[in-house]
């Protein structure tokens, strides 16, 4: 069933397949920590297609593929590619796909996925396709609330900052759809939540707080999920100057915040924690930045067949 | 009988309640304005007690089936086909806008993959009053105003 399947969005994916891929990333980052490396993709290659700059989803994926015992080839930009050329992207994955067992692809246009996985015959995983879906960083955000809280069910989450550009935000969204939850939706006024995402949500039957304001609610919060402006998706640099510092999160925030809350941030972060907050038992964002490694390699593992 | 300003047609299919204006879009979104195909009469701003105003597209010696009208569901939800053997009406039907929409319709959102690279757009019905659509490609939803702009 998992064998040759396509990630492309969290839309895609059942209650039970995020379980399943939560319960295979434990298993395999519990056989890490007794061996350093594993075999279970020996032989095989992941292409790695980032059209946009990344650290960590890129590096995370190459990390996870070398301790399935895989091997990896790919570009980091679109520079160095015959992109650069004016190569469709139907013809680049054409290529890629000669060369490889799996594509892991990040692109600017939204939907770039989902036409890449159309186009190939192997699987094709989306690293994030514009400002629409991130499901990989879904599911390892997932995991690591699993790991923290040991559940999902009844945690009362704030998303904070651009929840308007910010993929990761939409696609977390729509998984957390999926527990019983409630949601604070903390944003400037030209940030918020696309409108169509929020009647879905609702539609679920996710109990939806929107507000601007992070002080009045810090106190509520079991889980406060911190987001960047993301520069690159203002079209006019002024409008970006208005919000840009709209919040910092920093200790004497904090002091007002329930004892147990944890702080999550997909990463790269500007100004929006400060960094004494990363010393302090509520910040478990590096935490979050390892998760990666293991739930990229449940995905890969799975996709290839080679993990069941 | 307004429909005798344009001759009747012996065999054929006439597409009646088309909101005016839309008649010429029709005949594109069914590909009848081909110099091979079959003859096509188009009425325009006819007098109608259901619509004010109503265009009427005629195709003679063809008969649509319901899945290739439902296609003009989009541009003309009101519509009503009569299927014509020897001058009369032998059925009738009236458009259903379909679960997916392919082809007809460009996705509003210019970030959108299915703007810049050869496919073919496809959408999602998610509601059919209001009419809503879901891009295949990009996810965006697209409401009645954003549709009728982009067909």
């Amino acid at each position: 069933m998992w064998k040759g399947r396509d990630v492309i969005s969290i839309r895609d994916f059942s209650k039970k397949d995020i379980e399943h891929v939560l319960k295979t990333a434990e298993k395999l980052e519990n056989e890490l920590k007794e061996r350093e490396a594993l075999d279970y993709a020996k032989g095989k290659i992941l292409a790695t297609l980032f059209f946009e700059p990344s650290t960590r989803t890129r590096l995370s994926f190459e990390s996870a593929m070398h301790r399935l015992g895989g091997n990896v080839i790919g570009f980091a930009e679109a520079s160095t590619s015959s992109v650069k050329k004016g190569e469709s992207l139907r013809d680049t994955i054409k290529t890629v796909e000669q060369y490889s067992d799996v594509i892991v692809i990040r692109h600017p246009k939204e939907g770039a996925a989902r036409l890449a996985a159309e186009v190939a015959e192997i699987p094709v995983i989306n690293a994030g396709d514009g400002s629409n879906q991130h499901p990989t960083q879904t599911l390892l955000d997932l995991y690591t609330i699993k790991k923290e809280f040991g559940k999902i069910d009844g945690l009362k989450i704030g998303l904070l900052g651009d929840l308007k550009y910010g993929r990761t935000v939409h696609s977390l969204s729509e998984a957390l759809a999926f527990y019983d939850i409630e949601l604070y939706l903390i944003s400037p006024e030209l940030l918020k939540m696309p409108r169509h995402i929020i009647e879905e949500l609702r539609e679920k039957g996710v109990k939806i707080y929107e507000t601007s304001d992070l002080e009045k609610v810090i106190g509520e919060l079991d889980l406060l999920y911190v987001t960047r402006i993301q520069k690159e998706r203002f079209p006019d640099e002024q409008e970006y100057l208005k919000v840009k510092g709209s919040y910092v999160i920093d200790c004497a925030l904090l002091a007002r915040a329930k004892e147990g809350l944890k702080i999550m941030h997909p990463l790269p972060r500007v100004d929006e924690i400060h960094p004494e907050v990363d010393k302090s038992k509520h910040a478990i964002y590096f935490r979050q930045v390892f998760s990666g490694v293991p739930v990229r390699m449940a995905l890969l593992g799975l996709t290839l067949g080679v993990v069941e | 009988m307004n429909e005798l300003k344009v001759s009747a047609i012996k065999e054929g299919t006439v597409i009646d309640h088309i909101q005016a204006g839309k008649g010429l879009k029709v005949i594109e979104i069914l590909k009848l304005n081909r110099t091979n195909g079959k003859t096509v009469l188009l009425a325009m701003n006819v007098q109608s007690k259901k619509l004010g105003r109503k265009d009427i597209v005629k195709v003679e010696g063809k008969f649509l089936s319901e899945e290739e009208v439902n296609k003009i569901a989009l541009v003309a939800p009101k519509a009503t086909v009569n299927i014509i053997k020897d001058f009369k009406v032998v059925e009738k039907f009236s458009v259903e806008i379909p679960s997916e929409i392919g082809g007809i319709l460009k996705c509003a959102n210019p970030n959108c993959i299915s703007n810049s690279e050869y496919t073919t757009s496809k959408f999602y019905v998610i509601s059919k009053e209001p009419l809503k659509v879901r891009c295949h490609y990009c996810e965006r939803t697209m409401d009645e105003g954003d549709i009728l702009s982009n067909l």
